[in-house]
């Protein structure tokens, strides 16, 4: 491969799109819910551990920073999830037309948006 | 100038090599997770509080056990398949990529057999 000078995919010469944004979502929620999910691991740990050790855990879960990270991480799922199914929807060939896949697009995003909030104001805040 | 034809020379190389069973399962563990996910988020939201008694007796109860365990099977399948892309896609160093791929199922497998233990030994210990 070295020094053989390919042509590089020139995406930056199109115009953002809601799908461009929502296909780059999809990747960075993705490793950003692994990340979560290192967290989730801790937290089951942290139980089957005993009182002391969930007690010392909870200290850092339920702080202000960290409920930050959690509203993140529950926008990350809640995203993720909805543009998933999208995702599935064209594996299986159905809403490919431009109209449609801007639509789906903006209704995942107001289905992240209000799941999160909903979520958070009632489970983390 | 090589006899060899360009498809001998791809074929067994890169992503000649499991590609139906890697994109197989990433939509296999995303349903899954279509509803195995929404089951953990209803859960957490049905919980009264995060004292340690009320999560120790929500994992210990059997059949959230078995969500959990199986919740755990597809996020750590799903995540590593997903890291496993990420990493190819964007390290282009032979040894790199194959170091961080590595390093990444040996993770993902550790931390989700650590995961499995901690449920299953609240599930069969005596309820706090």
């Amino acid at each position: 491969m070295q020094g053989v000078q390919r042509p590089l995919s020139p995406y930056w010469i199109y115009r953002w799109q809601i799908t461009m944004w929502l296909s780059s979502l999809h990747r960075i929620t993705g490793l950003l819910l692994s990340a979560g999910a290192f967290a989730l691991a801790v937290w089951l740990i942290a139980i089957a551990s005993g009182p002391q050790s969930y007690a010392s855990v909870q200290q850092v879960f339920a702080s202000g920073a960290f409920k930050v990270l959690l509203v993140g991480w529950t926008f990350c799922f809640f995203l993720h999830l909805a543009n998933g199914l999208r995702h599935l929807a064209w594996d299986v060939g159905a809403g490919f037309d431009p109209k449609t896949i801007r639509a789906s697009g903006w209704t995942v995003i107001v289905v992240a948006v209000v799941a999160t909030a909903a979520f958070s104001w009632l489970a983390i805040l | 100038m090589s006899l060899v034809t360009p498809l001998n020379r791809v074929l067994g190389l890169g992503t000649a090599s499991g590609a139906a069973e890697h994109w197989w399962m990433q939509r296999l563990t995303a349903v899954a997770l279509l509803v195995l996910g929404i089951w953990a988020a209803v859960e957490l939201l049905l919980l009264p509080d995060f004292s340690y008694r009320t999560v120790f007796a929500w994992v210990h109860r059997p059949y959230s056990s078995v969500m959990l365990i199986l919740f755990v099977l597809a996020v750590g399948y799903h995540s590593y398949l997903g890291v496993q892309v990420v990493i190819e896609d964007y390290v282009t160093s032979k040894a790199a990529k194959v170091v961080a791929v590595m390093g990444s199922a040996l993770a993902h497998t550790a931390l989700s057999i650590a995961a499995i233990f901690a449920i299953l030994k609240i599930a069969f210990g005596p309820s706090a």
